[in-house]
C-alpha cells in the first residue's frame, strides 16, 4: 500500500486503480468537445459588455467580412425557444435570465450574439468584430450597493423551507455567561472546471444528439427538450467524461438549447468551445455571503444560545439561495437556536450550486466562531466541540445515524501534533514565519436520490453495467465496477461499465455527494436480482436460494465470501439450467423516504434527493476533523500554508485510493477557498474583472506541501444499502474556518473576511 | 485572434527589414501592424484577446542562433536576448555571481513558461492590468489614447503606486527588469542603422501623457542583448506575492550591495510589482552609500523608496508592503554568505 492507495480498514473497499486511469493518462478518454461531428460548424459567443440595459442595435459590417461566416445570430433572429423554470421551482434551468430572447441585458457578459462560420478562429475572429451599442442602466452590483432588495429567503425558494429555531434564543443569549457576536462575508467564487463549457449538438432528422460535459445527462435531456418543444425521447446527452464539474454542470445552462436551435435550422453539427471567461458569466457562480453569528455559553463552555443569520446574493428574478443554517444550527448541543436567511438581489446571473454550497460559507461562520468561543473562555478549540457534541440534533430531536466527529477530531489532532501547540497567539515561530496552528470540524449531509441501473452477466462472467451516471473525476467508474464485481463475485477486470449517456437507465444528478450512495445501492439491486435468478434456476427452493445468497458468491474464482466449505455457484450450469447465453436485469431503487413520485421524477430529469436533516425520524451527514498549520510572514505578511491533515467519517469507503484523492482535492480547495480564490466585481458596473485563471488564483503544486488525510473507519446500516454517507464535498467545508483560526493563532488578528490576503494582515 | 501573415526572420536584417516597413513613425510601436514573436508567452495572449492585433507576425526564433549566449566575464556578463529564462537562471555562474538575475528569473512565470520565454522577450512583457487586457472596455489610455483609464477608480489591487500618471497606473509586471536596471545594464539594439547602445534605464517610458508609448525602441528595432558591467555576488531578489509560485509580485525589490569592512561602498536598490516601468530607487541608494548598515538605515532607506508613492483604493497596501521588502531585501543582502 502507499499514500495515494491506504490500507483499507474494517468496512472500506478495496483501494484498486481507477478504471478509466490508463484512458485519461494516455489521452484516450473522450470528452464532449473530443467527439468526432460531421461537418460542422463552429459558434463563437458575443458577450454583454454591460451588465444591465438594453442593445440598441449592432453593426455586423465588419464582421460579416471574415472568410468563412455563416451566420450571427442575435435576439432578432434567433431561434425561439420556450421558458424553463428554475430547477428549484420544478425545472431544469439554473437561471430564467433567457438571453437572445430580447434587447434587453440582464447581467455581465450575458449571451447577445453568437457567431457561426467554418472554423473556430473565422467565427472567433468575426466575433471580435461584432459591434453593439448599448443603452447602460447603472446596476447593483453586490451587498454595498444602492438598488438592491433584501428578502427573507422562506417562501421564495421552494426548497428553503425553513428557518430552523428551537428554544428562546433571545433571553437565553441575554442569560449566558459568556457572550460573542460577530460578523463574516465569503466572497464570489467561480468553480473553474478544466473544461469549459464546450457544447457540440447534432441532429439526425428529429433526434437530436448534444455532446456536452454535464452533471446531470437526464436533467439536460429534459430541459432541452422542453425549451425546443420536443419529446423528450428525440434528445440523447452523451458525456462518458467530464473534465470537472463541482456543481457548474448541476442545472441546464442557457447554451445548449440555443447551440441545438441553432444547429436545426442550419442543418449542421454546431460544435460551441467558449473561452474561459465567457465560462465566468454564462455559467454559474458560489454567490457572495454575509453572517452574523451570536453564540451564548456558560463558563463550562456548554452552548446555551445561537443564532445564525445569513444574507446571500441573487440575480434579480431568481431566489437561489443555499441557506446552510440547516445544517449549522443543528451541528452543536444547543437548546436556543434562531435563524434567518436573506436573500439580496441585485443585477448579477444567477449564481448555482458550488461544492458543498451552503456548508462552506456557514460553516465558515460558525466554525470561526466557535474557535472564537473557545479563546474568550480560555479553553482548547477541540475540548470545546468535545463539550457540545450530540448524538441528537437540536431542532427536531432527532438522532444521527452515526457521529464519528470528536474520534475524527482526536485522530486528525494525533496525526497533527496539535499537543505541541503552544495556545498562546504569536507564540511559535520559525525565523522569518510565525506559525499558527488551527483547527475546525467539518460536515455534510448524507443524501440520496433514486437510481435505476441495468446489469447484464454473460456464461464467462463478462459483465456490462449500464447507468446514466457521471464520471466527474471522482472515481464513479471505480466504485461502480468494484460494486457489481463484488457482489456478482465476478473479477473486477471482467466488469464494464457505461455512464454518461442519457441512453442508459437514469441516475440522479451528479451532485450533493449522492452519487456513489445511489448509483452503488442501485447496481446492488440489480446485481442481487441477477444472483437470485441464477440461484433459482441451480436451487429450486426458495429457501435454499435464500439461505445460498447469504452465504456464496457466484465467483468463477474462489470467492471472498466463500467459507471454505461452499463452493461458489457453477455460473455455467445456473445459464445451463436457465438455457440462456445472457442474464439482464434492470432495477429501479429508491431511498428510504423518497416521495411518491420519485421514479416518475426520475425519469423526467428530476432528481428527488432525500436526506441529511429532511429524513422521518433521523438526520444523517458525515463528519471530519481538519487541522491546519499557518505560516504567515513577519515582513512580507505572505500567508503559507504548510500542512493540512484532516481525518474523515463518512460510512462505508468503496474504494480507500478514490476517497483519498476526492479528500484531498477538497481540503486543497479548502485552502484556496481561504487564501487564494475570490472572484472580483467591478462594483460600479457589476462586471467580473479577474475572468482568468492568471488573476483567479488557485494553488499551484509550491502552495501545498503536505496534505493528509486519515480514512475512520465506521458503519451506518440507517441511510442506504451501500452504506455510504458520500464524501467527494465534505473536506473542503470547514477549512476555511481552521485557516483563518490559525492565522488568528500565528498572528493574533482574527480575519473575518474571505480571502485573507497579505494586506488584511497588520504588522 | 485577427488573420495574420507569418514570415520568419533566417538573420537580424531580414528581421529588421520586416518590421521597419510596417512601423510608422507616429504610431506607438505596440500597436505596429508587423510585431516580432520570440516565445511568443505575451504576444499570443494578446492577440487571443484582441488587444493586439498585427497584421504580420516575425518570427525571430531563428537568431537565436546568434542572439542567445550567455557570456559571463571578468568584467561583466552578457546575455543574449534570444537566450531562454529558465537556461539563464539555471547557469551557475549566473547563480554565483549575479543571485539577483538569477532568482528574479527563477521566481518568475512557471516552468513551461521560462522554457519558452526569452530575455528580451521578458522585458518587453505588457502589462497585466484586467482593463488593459479586456477590449470591451472602450476606456484604456493604453489601448485607446485619450479614451480615460478605467483602473483609476476600478478594481486596483494589483496597479501601481510609483511613476503613475492620471492616465495610467498599470504595473509593470516583470522580475527580470528590476535586476537589470538595478546593476545598470546596457542593452544592445539592432536596427536599420546598425547596433545601438542605451542604458536599460532609458528603454521603458513612464505612462505620463502617453501610457501607450512604452519604450524608446524605434520602429524595426530589436533587443539583440544585455549588457552587465560588474559582477555582483552580494545581491538578492525578494519577491511578495499571494501563491507561493507562478504569480506577479505584489511588491519586490532587487538590492545589490558592494560591502567592505562593514561598510557600504556601492549599493543598488530596484523595485518590483509597484511601479509603472522597471523601477531604480536611487534616492534610497543614496542613503546607503559610505554607511554602515543597521535596522533604522534599512527603515530610512524603504521610506525613501516610497516617498513618491500614491495609492489608489485598492492598492496603497503596496506602501507599507513594499518598504518591509526593501528593508528586508536588504538585511538579506547584508548577511548573505557570499
Amino acid at each position: 500500500m502507499t499514500a495515494a492507495a491506504p490500507e483499507p480498514k474494517a468496512n472500506m473497499g478495496h483501494p484498486v486503480p481507477r478504471y478509466d486511469a490508463a484512458a485519461k493518462v494516455t489521452g484516450r478518454a473522450t470528452y464532449a468537445s473530443d467527439m468526432p461531428l460531421d461537418n460542422p460548424a463552429y459558434a463563437f459567443l458575443v458577450t454583454s459588455a454591460i451588465a444591465k440595459g438594453r442593445i440598441d442595435g449592432f453593426d455586423l459590417d465588419d464582421a460579416r467580412q471574415v472568410r468563412g461566416v455563416i451566420d450571427i445570430v442575435t435576439h432578432e433572429n434567433a431561434p425561439k425557444l420556450k421558458e424553463s423554470k428554475l430547477f428549484s421551482n420544478g425545472g431544469y434551468a439554473g437561471t430564467t435570465i433567457q438571453p437572445l430572447k430580447s434587447a434587453d441585458v440582464a447581467h455581465d457578459g450575458q449571451i447577445i450574439a453568437v457567431v457561426i462560420a467554418e472554423s473556430y478562429e473565422a467565427a472567433r475572429e468575426a466575433a471580435n468584430r461584432v459591434k453593439v451599442s448599448y443603452t447602460a442602466v447603472a446596476p447593483s452590483a453586490s451587498f454595498e450597493s444602492p438598488g438592491t432588495t433584501t428578502t427573507a429567503a422562506k417562501g421564495q425558494n421552494a426548497q428553503f423551507k425553513e428557518d430552523p429555531e428551537v428554544g428562546d434564543f433571545a433571553k437565553a443569549f441575554d442569560a449566558a455567561e459568556v457572550k460573542l457576536t460577530a460578523s463574516y462575508d465569503t466572497p464570489t467564487q467561480h468553480h473553474n472546471p478544466m473544461e469549459l463549457f464546450t457544447t457540440s449538438c447534432a441532429w439526425m432528422g428529429d433526434n437530436l444528439v448534444i455532446y456536452e460535459g454535464s452533471q446531470y445527462v437526464y436533467g439536460l435531456k429534459n430541459g432541452v427538450a422542453e425549451q425546443l418543444g420536443i419529446d423528450a425521447d428525440k434528445v440523447r446527452v452523451v458525456n462518458p467524461y467530464v473534465g470537472g464539474g463541482f456543481g457548474s454542470r448541476g442545472s441546464m445552462t442557457p447554451r445548449t438549447a440555443i447551440i441545438a436551435g441553432i444547429a436545426k435550422r442550419l442543418n449542421r453539427p454546431i460544435k460551441l468551445v467558449p473561452t474561459r471567461d465567457q465560462g465566468f458569466t454564462i455559467a454559474t457562480y458560489r454567490a457572495e455571503t454575509r453572517h452574523e453569528i451570536r453564540l451564548g455559553a456558560g463558563r463550562d463552555g456548554k452552548l446555551v444560545a445561537l443564532r445564525h443569520d445569513g444574507a446571500e446574493v441573487s440575480s434579480r428574478p431568481d431566489a437561489y439561495c443555499v441557506g446552510g443554517t440547516k445544517t449549522t444550527t443543528r451541528l452543536y448541543a444547543c437548546p436556543n437556536v434562531a435563524s434567518l436567511v436573506s436573500i439580496v438581489r441585485a443585477d448579477r446571473n444567477t449564481p448555482g450550486f458550488m461544492r458543498s454550497p451552503p456548508e462552506v460559507p456557514y460553516l465558515f461562520a460558525l466554525e470561526s466562531a466557535m474557535d472564537e468561543l473557545a479563546v474568550k473562555l480560555n479553553m482548547d478549540p477541540v475540548e470545546l466541540r468535545r463539550i457540545n457534541d450530540t448524538t441528537v440534533e437540536p431542532i427536531g430531536g432527532k438522532p444521527y445515524t452515526s457521529r464519528s466527529l470528536m474520534a475524527c477530531f482526536d485522530e486528525a489532532a494525533r496525526a497533527f501534533g496539535w499537543s505541541q501547540r503552544s495556545p498562546q497567539p504569536k507564540s511559535m515561530s520559525d525565523g522569518d514565519w510565525l506559525i499558527g496552528y488551527g483547527c475546525a470540524a467539518t460536515c455534510y449531509p448524507t443524501q440520496m436520490a433514486p437510481s435505476a441501473a441495468r446489469v447484464r452477466l454473460q456464461r464467462d462472467g463478462r459483465t456490462r453495467v449500464e447507468i446514466a451516471g457521471h464520471e466527474i473525476g471522482t472515481g464513479a467508474y471505480t466504485v461502480i465496477a468494484q460494486t457489481a464485481a463484488e457482489r456478482l463475485g465476478v473479477p473486477l477486470e471482467k466488469v464494464a461499465v457505461f455512464l454518461g449517456d442519457s441512453d442508459l437507465p437514469p441516475a440522479p444528478v451528479a451532485g450533493g455527494s449522492n452519487s456513489t450512495a445511489s448509483t452503488c445501492s442501485a447496481v446492488m439491486m440489480v446485481c442481487d436480482r441477477i444472483r437470485q435468478r441464477l440461484f433459482k434456476a441451480v436451487t429450486p427452493s426458495d429457501s435454499l436460494a435464500d439461505k445460498a445468497k447469504e452465504t456464496v458468491g457466484i465467483s468463477q474464482a474462489p470467492s471472498t465470501q466463500a467459507a471454505q466449505s461452499d463452493r461458489p455457484l457453477d455460473i455455467e450450469k445456473a445459464f445451463d439450467a436457465l438455457g440462456v447465453g445472457i442474464v439482464e436485469e434492470y432495477g429501479e431503487w429508491k431511498p428510504e423516504g423518497a416521495p411518491l413520485d420519485s421514479f416518475t421524477a426520475m425519469h423526467s430529469g428530476h432528481a428527488r434527493l432525500v436526506g441529511g436533516h429532511q429524513m422521518k425520524d433521523r438526520i444523517a451527514y458525515a463528519f471530519g476533523a481538519e487541522f491546519v498549520e499557518v505560516r504567515v510572514n513577519r515582513f512580507t505578511h505572505e500567508i503559507r500554508c504548510p500542512r493540512l491533515v484532516g481525518a474523515f467519517a463518512a460510512g462505508r469507503i468503496m474504494n480507500p485510493r478514490t476517497a483519498r484523492s476526492q479528500l484531498m482535492g477538497g481540503l486543497i480547495w479548502g485552502m484556496s477557498s481561504a487564501l487564494l480564490e475570490a472572484t472580483e466585481i467591478d462594483e460600479r458596473n457589476a462586471r467580473y474583472v479577474n475572468d482568468n485563471l492568471a488573476d483567479y488564483l488557485v494553488p499551484v503544486n509550491a502552495d501545498v506541501p503536505g496534505v493528509e488525510v486519515i480514512l475512520l473507519s465506521e458503519q451506518d446500516d440507517h441511510i442506504n444499502p451501500a452504506g455510504v454517507k458520500g464524501l467527494g464535498e465534505l473536506a473542503n467545508v470547514g477549512t476555511n474556518a481552521a485557516i483563518c483560526n490559525a492565522i488568528y493563532h500565528a498572528t493574533g488578528q482574527r480575519i473575518r473576511k474571505l480571502p485573507v490576503r497579505l494586506e488584511n494582515i497588520e504588522a | 485572434m485577427r488573420s495574420f501573415s507569418y514570415q520568419r526572420a533566417t538573420d537580424p536584417d531580414m528581421a529588421v527589414q520586416a518590421l521597419s516597413a510596417a512601423a510608422t513613425a507616429n504610431n506607438p510601436l505596440t500597436k505596429a501592424t508587423a510585431q516580432p514573436l520570440a516565445g511568443g508567452t505575451t504576444l499570443i495572449d494578446l492577440m487571443k484577446l484582441d488587444v493586439m492585433r498585427p497584421a504580420a507576425i516575425v518570427d525571430i526564433n531563428p537568431l537565436a542562433r546568434s542572439w542567445s549566449a550567455i557570456e559571463p566575464g571578468s568584467d561583466g556578463l552578457r546575455l543574449g536576448a534570444l537566450a531562454k529564462m529558465s537556461d539563464v537562471a539555471a547557469h551557475a555562474e549566473i547563480q554565483r555571481n549575479y543571485p539577483v538575475i538569477a532568482n528574479s528569473l527563477k521566481l518568475a512565470a512557471s516552468a513551461q513558461l521560462r522554457n519558452m520565454a526569452t530575455l528580451g522577450g521578458n522585458v518587453m512583457q505588457r502589462t497585466r492590468c484586467s482593463y488593459f487586457r479586456d477590449v470591451s472596455y472602450e476606456n484604456c489610455n493604453k489601448r485607446n489614447p485619450g479614451s480615460g483609464c478605467a483602473a483609476m477608480d476600478g478594481v486596483n489591487r494589483m496597479h501601481a503606486v510609483l511613476g503613475t500618471s492620471d492616465q495610467c497606473i498599470a504595473t509593470y509586471p516583470g522580475d527580470f527588469a528590476q535586476a537589470l536596471i538595478a546593476l545598470d545594464a546596457v542593452v544592445e539594439i539592432t536596427g536599420r542603422s546598425g547596433t545601438r547602445s542605451l542604458p536599460f534605464a532609458d528603454l521603458h517610458k513612464a505612462p505620463g501623457t502617453t501610457p501607450e508609448i512604452e519604450t524608446t525602441l524605434r520602429p524595426g528595432e530589436l533587443i539583440s542583448a544585455f549588457s552587465i558591467p560588474g559582477r555582483w555576488p552580494r545581491s538578492v531578489y525578494l519577491k511578495a506575492r499571494d501563491r507561493q509560485s507562478y504569480e506577479f509580485a505584489l511588491s519586490s525589490a532587487a538590492v545589490a550591495l558592494d560591502v567592505q569592512d562593514g561598510t557600504i561602498r556601492d549599493a543598488r536598490v530596484a523595485l518590483g510589482g509597484v511601479a509603472t516601468v522597471p523601477w531604480r530607487a536611487r534616492e534610497a541608494e543614496a542613503l546607503l552609500k559610505g554607511q554602515k548598515f543597521d535596522d533604522g538605515l534599512a527603515q530610512r532607506v524603504a521610506d525613501a523608496a516610497f516617498a513618491d508613492a500614491k495609492g489608489r483604493r485598492h492598492n496603497s497596501f503596496k506602501i507599507a508592503l513594499g518598504k518591509r521588502v526593501v528593508a528586508r531585501a536588504l538585511q538579506q543582502a547584508v548577511t548573505m554568505e557570499i
